[in-house]
C-alpha cells in the first residue's frame, strides 16, 4: 500500500505536511532537513525541487529556489540525495516542483527514480488535470506514484469533483487566492470555504496549506480537514537556523504540540 | 495532424501550445478561453474594436513602397508602416482588444508585464482611456533601462513595480504580473504582451494582431495588383507582431513567412536570444514552446541589445511553424541589426525600433528577385531606441 493511504487510514491526529527546498539552505543539507523533521514527528514531507520561474510561490520560497539552484541543485542531484532515504525515512515523501524540470528529465525515467529512492507522490502544480489525464496518469500509476492536485476557493463544485475522482491520498487544498507565504492566519471567510468542501463529502482527505505557520492556524486548519501543510514558515527557519537539526525537531515538536 | 496552422480544440499548434498553469489560474484562465470567441465575434465588440483602431490608433497603417531599399536590394520592398501606430508600435493593437475584452468579461483592474516598456506603454495607454486601473511589473533592471517609458507609463497613471526575482528582466516581470493575477483573482484582467502566455492568450492576441495582414491583403491588390506578397519578414521575440503579419497568409502557399530572432552577439557566443536556433521543447510562462534552457530545464536568461527580443521562448505558434517548416527563421545579431536600423533610416527617412531592425537585417540574405514582392512589418519606431543608436553608431561625433 502507499504510504500515503495508510497514513491516512491510520492517522488518529492532524497530519503535518512540512515543505522544504531541496538543497536549502546549503546544497549537502537535503538529507540532514529530511531525517530532522522525521525526528521531530512529521507526518509528510514535501520536498522541493528549485525551479528558476516559480509562478505559484511567493517570495520566501523563491529565494530559496534561487539559492538552492545557485548552489548547483538538479533534478539528478537530488535523486543522488535521496538514493538512501528510505534507510532512515519513514514517512510519506512527495516531490513538489514545476513540469519543465520534469520534462527535460524525461518523465519516464523520473517516475522511475522516484518509484527506486522511494518517493510516495508528486505535485506539480502546473500540470493540468487534462494533460496529466492524457499524457501522465499511465505513467505515474505504473510507478505507484499519487499525483496531488490542488483545489482554491475559486475552484468550482463541479471541477472538484473531477478533481476529486481522478485524486489518490489526498486533496491539497490551498486555503485562499494567493501564491506561497503571501498571507498568514485564517479569516472567516477561508473558514467559510473549508466549511463548505468539508460539506461536499468528497472520497478523499484534504490537507490546507498555503497561510499556515503555526501551532494555531494549523490546528484551526485540521478542525476542517485531515490536517495542514507548512511551507514559506519552515523554509524561513532554514534560511536563518544556526543548529539546523534542533531547531528543526523543535519547530515540528511545537507545531504537533508535543513540546 | 491536420494542415492548419491555427490553434486546435485543445489550445494546441501541432506538438505547442496547451495551459500549463497552477489551478489557482484556472478559473480565470478558464474564463477567458470559454468566452473570448463569443466575446470577440461580437458585433457591438466588433465595431467598438474597430473604431478604436482606426480613430484612436490610427489604422489603417499605411503600406509604403521603400523605392531606395527596393533599388539596393533589386526587388519590391514595402514596409508596413506599425511604427506610425498610437504610442509607436504594433503593441496597441493587442491592448485595444484585450481591454474590451475585459471590460466585458466585468473587469475592473488590469496587470501586464512588459520588457523594453512599449507593451507596459500601450496597456498604461488603454487603461487611462478606459478608466481602468492598471499596474504594470517590469525588471528591476529593466526599469533603469528603459526610463523614458518608465516615465509614460507613470504620466499615463499606471503603477509601474519593479519586479526584483531571478534575473529581473521580462521573464520575471512575466512571472510577478502571473502571481498578481494569483493573488488577485476576481477583478482583475491579465493583458499579456504577446503570443504567448497560456491557451487562448496567444491565439487571442494573434486574433487582435491580425488587423495587420489583413490590410496588408487589400493594400497589396491596391498596389501590385494580387493580394499576397512573396515574402513576409518580421522580427521574432514572443511573436505577436509576426503572428499578426503571417496570420492572412499562413494558408497562402505563395507567401514565404520569414522570421528574424535576436541572435545578440551571435547563437554560439552565449549571449544569444535566438531561441529557434537555441531551444528545446519546454514550458514556461503556461505553454509548451520552444525555449532556451540548462539540461536541468532552468530557464536561461537571454540576451539581445533589444530589450523586446531579449525574451526565452517564442509563442507556441511560432514553434509549429519552425518545426513544420512553414516559416523560415533568420538570426540576425547587434551588429547587422544596428547597420539595418541605420540603412533604413538613411534611405528611406524612417528611424526603426531596434526589434524592427532585425527584420530590416534579412535584405542582404534573402536573394528576393527582381520581379518579387516582399513586405516588412515595420513594428515600431525607434525613438525609445535612440540612447542605443547614439552610444552604438557613435551620432556624437
Ligand atoms: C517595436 C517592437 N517590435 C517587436 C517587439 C517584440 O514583440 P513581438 O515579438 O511580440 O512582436 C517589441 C516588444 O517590445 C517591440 O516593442
Amino acid at each position: 500500500m502507499n504510504r500515503i493511504t495508510k497514513l491516512f487510514a491510520e492517522a488518529t491526529e492532524p497530519i503535518l505536511n512540512v515543505y522544504a527546498t531541496a538543497g536549502y539552505p546549503n546544497f549537502g543539507d537535503t538529507m540532514t532537513v529530511l531525517n530532522a523533521l522525521q525526528a521531530g514527528g512529521v507526518d509528510i514531507i514535501e520536498i522541493g525541487m528549485p525551479y528558476s520561474d516559480p509562478v505559484a510561490d511567493g517570495e520566501t520560497i523563491q529565494q530559496s529556489n534561487q539559492v538552492s539552484l545557485d548552489q548547483g541543485m538538479t533534478v539528478a542531484h537530488l535523486f543522488e540525495q535521496l538514493k538512501d532515504m528510505r534507510q532512515t525515512v519513514s514517512v510519506p515523501v512527495l516531490l513538489m516542483g514545476y513540469i519543465n524540470p520534469v520534462l527535460q528529465y524525461g518523465v519516464e525515467a523520473f517516475c522511475q527514480k522516484c518509484a527506486e529512492v522511494g518517493v510516495d507522490g508528486l505535485i506539480l502544480p502546473d500540470l493540468p488535470m487534462a494533460e496529466y489525464e492524457s499524457e501522465y496518469q499511465a505513467i505515474f500509476e505504473q510507478y505507484g506514484l499519487y499525483n496531488i492536485f490542488l483545489i482554491t476557493p475559486q475552484t468550482t463544485d463541479a471541477r472538484i469533483a473531477q478533481i476529486d475522482a481522478i485524486s489518490k491520498g489526498f486533496i491539497y487544498m490551498v486555503s485562499s487566492a494567493s501564491t506561497t507565504g503571501a498571507k498568514t492566519g485564517i479569516s472567516s471567510d477561508q473558514e467559510t470555504y473549508f466549511k463548505r468542501i468539508e460539506g461536499m463529502n468528497l472520497k478523499n482527505p484534504r490537507l490546507i496549506g498555503f497561510g499556515i505557520s503555526d501551532r494555531a492556524s494549523f490546528l484551526k486548519a485540521s478542525e476542517s480537514a485531515a490536517g495542514a501543510i507548512i511551507g514559506s514558515a519552515f523554509v524561513k527557519l532554514l534560511g536563518q537556523a544556526k543548529d539546523l537539526h534542533n531547531e528543526i525537531v523543535g519547530f515540528v515538536q511545537s507545531i504537533k504540540g508535543k513540546k | 495532424m491536420n494542415h492548419s496552422f491555427q490553434v486546435d480544440e485543445r489550445g494546441y499548434y501541432g506538438d505547442f501550445g496547451g495551459a500549463f498553469i497552477p489551478e489557482m489560474l484556472y478559473p480565470n484562465v478558464e474564463e477567458l478561453r470559454s468566452r473570448y470567441l463569443d466575446i470577440i465575434a461580437d458585433p457591438s465588440f466588433q465595431e467598438e474594436f474597430h473604431a478604436l483602431l482606426k480613430d484612436y490608433v490610427g489604422r489603417p497603417t499605411p503600406l509604403f513602397k521603400a523605392e531606395r531599399l527596393s533599388a539596393k536590394y533589386n526587388t519590391h520592398i514595402y514596409l508596413k508602416r506599425e511604427d506610425l501606430c498610437h504610442t509607436g508600435a504594433h503593441k496597441v493593437n493587442n491592448t485595444i482588444g484585450q481591454i474590451l475584452v475585459a471590460k466585458r468579461l466585468g473587469k475592473n483592474k488590469i496587470v501586464a508585464e512588459t520588457g523594453a516598456g512599449q507593451h507596459g506603454v500601450a496597456t498604461a495607454t488603454v487603461c487611462a482611456l478606459m478608466g481602468m486601473e492598471c499596474i504594470v511589473y517590469m525588471g528591476a533592471i529593466d526599469i533603469e533601462r528603459q526610463a523614458p517609458n518608465v516615465a509614460r507609463m507613470r504620466m499615463l497613471g499606471a503603477t509601474v513595480v519593479a519586479a526584483q526575482s531571478g534575473s529581473k528582466t521580462l521573464k520575471d516581470a512575466t512571472n510577478e504580473a502571473m502571481r498578481h493575477w494569483i493573488n488577485n483573482p476576481v477583478d482583475t484582467h491579465y493583458i499579456i504582451g504577446s503570443v504567448v502566455g497560456p491557451h487562448p492568450y496567444p491565439d487571442m492576441v494573434a486574433r487582435f494582431q491580425s488587423v495587420i495582414s489583413e490590410e496588408m491583403r487589400s493594400q497589396l491588390q491596391e498596389k501590385e495588383g494580387r493580394d499576397y506578397p512573396d515574402y513576409v519578414i518580421a522580427c521574432v521575440g514572443g511573436g505577436s507582431n509576426a503572428a499578426g503579419a503571417f496570420y492572412h497568409f499562413l494558408d497562402e502557399p505563395r507567401t514565404q513567412l520569414i522570421a528574424a530572432e535576436a541572435a545578440g552577439q551571435g547563437v554560439s557566443t552565449g549571449h544569444s536570444a535566438a531561441t529557434t536556433f537555441l531551444g528545446k521543447p519546454g514550458v514556461l510562462h503556461g505553454s509548451k514552446s520552444l525555449l532556451m534552457q540548462t539540461e536541468d530545464g532552468q530557464v536561461i536568461e537571454p540576451y539581445s541589445i533589444s530589450a523586446g527580443l531579449d525574451y526565452p521562448g517564442i509563442g507556441p505558434m511560432h514553434a509549429h511553424l519552425f518545426k513544420s517548416g512553414r516559416a523560415k527563421f533568420y538570426d540576425i545579431t547587434d551588429e547587422e541589426a544596428l547597420e539595418a536600423a541605420l540603412e533604413c533610416s538613411m534611405l528611406e527617412g524612417i528611424i526603426p525600433a531596434l526589434e524592427s531592425a532585425h527584420a530590416l537585417a534579412v535584405f542582404g540574405k534573402l536573394n528576393a528577385k527582381p520581379n518579387e514582392v516582399v513586405v516588412v512589418n515595420l513594428s515600431g519606431r525607434g525613438d525609445k531606441d535612440l540612447s542605443t543608436y547614439q552610444q552604438r553608431l557613435k551620432l556624437n561625433d
